[in-house]
């Protein structure tokens, strides 16, 4: 399972860096969007994955029995995935604002502020 | 139990969630801004008056022991952050009472700057790496917001590179974050840092470092990472500009500092020379782009990527002298950064425009607003007898004790060109004439951030500034306390263990209350270490 996991997620990075390498507004966001969700499966999958091992420990005894999965990256991954939610949430506003002020989904119009 | 680690943190989050509360009332949230900026002012100067007696302070959220909870840690560096923090938030949420316009307060301007200092406060103040992630983007998401607040089409260009590359940043601290846990298998700082004392070298712990330092080095804005700054810091309304300035880059650097004087200490003999000549670099290309500007904010923000070269020198050459050197640049940077800002929104209030050229005669008609930007600007060229000169002189010191000749050289060159930056704003601004084609003469009604008339409440935007010009005075004079402070920060930072100590060492103990602290800890940390694989 791993080494498919780690060639989707070499997969992810490469597909989002090459969005946001692109002049479009909107890649940029999917790029973004592609970048996060490969940071979070990576993080699922360098702490170990462990198939069918609920962490839950059974009535009466103080640890669990055998090995369980981590439960701290999927608290983890949770947590970045509700970050990125946010935050992306306010990339797809701001790309929209962009637009209709420049009127254009091209990244080389939006050079004013350069110096 | 220490409420005053969690205080700097809680109040800022309870003061916007109250700010919150008051949407339509703007008179409300204009008095929780002032309110709840006193009160943080508060409770960081208790934080830092205990972490002088104490040396480090930790709380374990929820009570949950070290490594597995969520700790809050204050040592020296992390108070003395905090208790700037507090200051440029009470100046800014007074400044901002002066220049905000109605259409940005009623869109939220006072809950995010709220929210911004308790992302700030966090991640100067958390023990965990993720946590530190959290904070981030907590101060992100709020910063994103202010910057754009008005809509207008630089905010936006500006805000889609500051968000892109900050977004990157946080992709990648992220993506190393992770790394870091299936490595270590802890979030934990203290524990990271004792785990990767014994860890065995794979090379992963050198990837790491390196994914940390571009990860905080972009947030930093040092060379070559530093493009988003420049082209979005002098696009909002001005207290915002000035807030950021003082603020968010710094946090970059405090984690740098942090993660490499704690966590990857030993992977410094290996990075040394790259965040040197980094330093060496954004110094140099910092005040180089500053010298080709003619708006006085742009010309700011290149000063600060310059200055943040400083900053990290400090860090590069890695003795406790330079990382005292360092903090002194840190916190020297903050208060006259900021100023400086203030400054400009001053002059943009009074003659209605940051470009150069259009600008004059104030130091005839604002004497006393010369002699505030006069004290900041020099400063931060480093003149005795003001603050960035100390700050210079530690560094520069330490450099030569060091044997970093060229990058000490660099160091005095480029104090050398800021001073030719400021000298350039000193003329434009306050020494030359006021241009006859201005077609906004002094002596017009101000225009606010919406282009409405405002009542002149000048005074709302001096006090900040001569507070703050003030505090730079008196660092210069009184250098040889902060340099205590300074120096103990370069010692504890040299010194990781006390860190460590304090973190995990305190809370394997619930039957501690009853011996002297002392004795307690040494032997926890003993017991501690042995229970670790």
């Amino acid at each position: 399972m791993e080494p498919l996991m780690a060639l989707a997620i070499g997969l992810l990075y490469a597909t989002a860096v090459f969005m946001m390498l692109r002049r479009s507004i909107v890649k940029l966001v999917i790029g973004l969007l592609l970048l996060s969700n490969a940071a979070n499966l990576l993080i699922f999958t360098t702490a170990g994955m462990t198939r069918g091992a609920p962490p839950l420990i059974p009535e009466g005894l103080q640890q669990p029995l055998g090995e369980v999965a981590d439960p701290l990256p999927q608290a983890v991954v949770l947590t970045a995935i509700v970050i990125a939610f946010g935050v992306l949430a306010f990339a797809v506003v701001l790309i929209r604002r962009a637009y209709e002020i420049v009127k254009a989904d091209d990244l080389d119009k939006m050079k004013e502020t350069d110096t | 139990m220490r409420p005053e680690v969690a205080l700097p943190v809680l109040l800022p989050l309870l003061s916007g969630a109250i700010s919150l509360l008051f949407w339509r009332s703007r008179p409300m949230q204009r008095f929780i801004a002032v309110a709840g900026n006193v009160a943080l002012l508060v409770v960081s100067l208790w934080l830092f008056v205990a972490t002088l007696s104490d040396g480090y302070i930790t709380m374990q959220m929820g009570n949950w022991p070290a490594p597995f909870g969520i700790t809050l840690v204050a040592d020296m560096l992390s108070a003395v952050m905090v208790l700037l923090t507090g200051i440029i938030g009470l100046a800014m949420g007074i400044y901002s009472l002066a220049t905000t316009g109605r259409g940005h307060e009623k869109f939220g301007y006072y809950p995010l700057m709220h929210l911004l200092l308790a992302g700030v406060a966090g991640a100067f103040l958390t023990g965990d790496i993720f946590n530190l992630y959290v904070w981030f983007e907590v101060m992100l998401v709020a910063s994103f917001a202010l910057l754009t607040l008005g809509g207008e089409r630089a905010q936006m260009e500006g805000a889609i590179k500051y968000v892109t590359l900050n977004l990157l940043a946080s992709v990648i601290f992220l993506t190393a974050v992770g790394l870091l846990y299936g490595t270590l298998g802890t979030l934990n700082m203290a524990d990271i840092a004792l785990r990767l004392d014994v860890a065995e070298h794979t090379g992963m712990v050198e990837v790491l470092a390196v994914m940390f330092m571009v990860a905080f080095g972009i947030k930093a804005a040092a060379f070559p990472l530093f493009f988003w700054l420049p082209a979005s810091y002098h696009t909002p309304s001005v207290a915002v500009s000035a807030l950021f300035a003082g603020l968010l880059t710094k946090v970059g650097v405090y984690s740098l500092f942090r993660v490499f004087t704690l966590m990857f200490d030993q992977t410094m003999g290996y990075l040394q020379d790259i965040m040197l000549w980094g330093a060496v670099f954004t110094m140099v290309t910092g005040v180089l782009g500053a010298a080709a500007q003619h708006e006085f904010r742009r010309i700011l923000s290149f000063h600060i990527v310059s200055q943040i070269g400083y900053m990290i020198l400090g860090l590069a050459l890695y003795t406790p002298l330079a990382i005292a050197g360092g903090a002194f640049a840190i916190m020297h940077n903050i208060v006259v950064k900021t100023n400086l800002f203030l400054i400009s929104g001053i002059t943009h209030r009074l003659q209605g425009t940051y470009q150069l050229k259009k600008m004059g005669g104030l130091y005839r008609e604002r004497p006393w607003l010369a002699v505030a930007f006069f004290i900041s600007a020099f400063s931060l060229a480093g003149i005795p007898p003001l603050s960035g000169f100390f700050a210079k002189f530690v560094l520069v010191r330490a450099g030569l004790e060091a044997g970093a000749y060229v990058a000490t050289g660099f160091a005095l060159a480029v104090g050398l060109m800021t001073l030719y930056s400021m000298v350039k704003i000193w003329n434009e601004v306050f020494w030359k004439a006021l241009p006859e084609d201005n077609l906004v003469p002094s002596s017009q009604t101000p225009v606010g951030d919406d282009g409405r008339l405002v009542k002149p409440s000048l005074w709302m935007m001096y006090l900040p500034v001569g507070v703050l010009a003030l505090m730079s005075l008196l660092i210069g004079l009184f250098a040889e306390p902060v340099m205590n402070v300074m120096t103990a920060i370069g010692d504890q930072l040299t010194t990781p263990s006390g860190y460590i100590e304090a973190v995990l060492g305190a809370s394997v103990s619930p039957e501690g209350a009853l011996a002297s602290p002392g004795e307690i800890q040494a032997e926890e940390t003993e017991n501690g270490s042995e229970d670790l694989p």
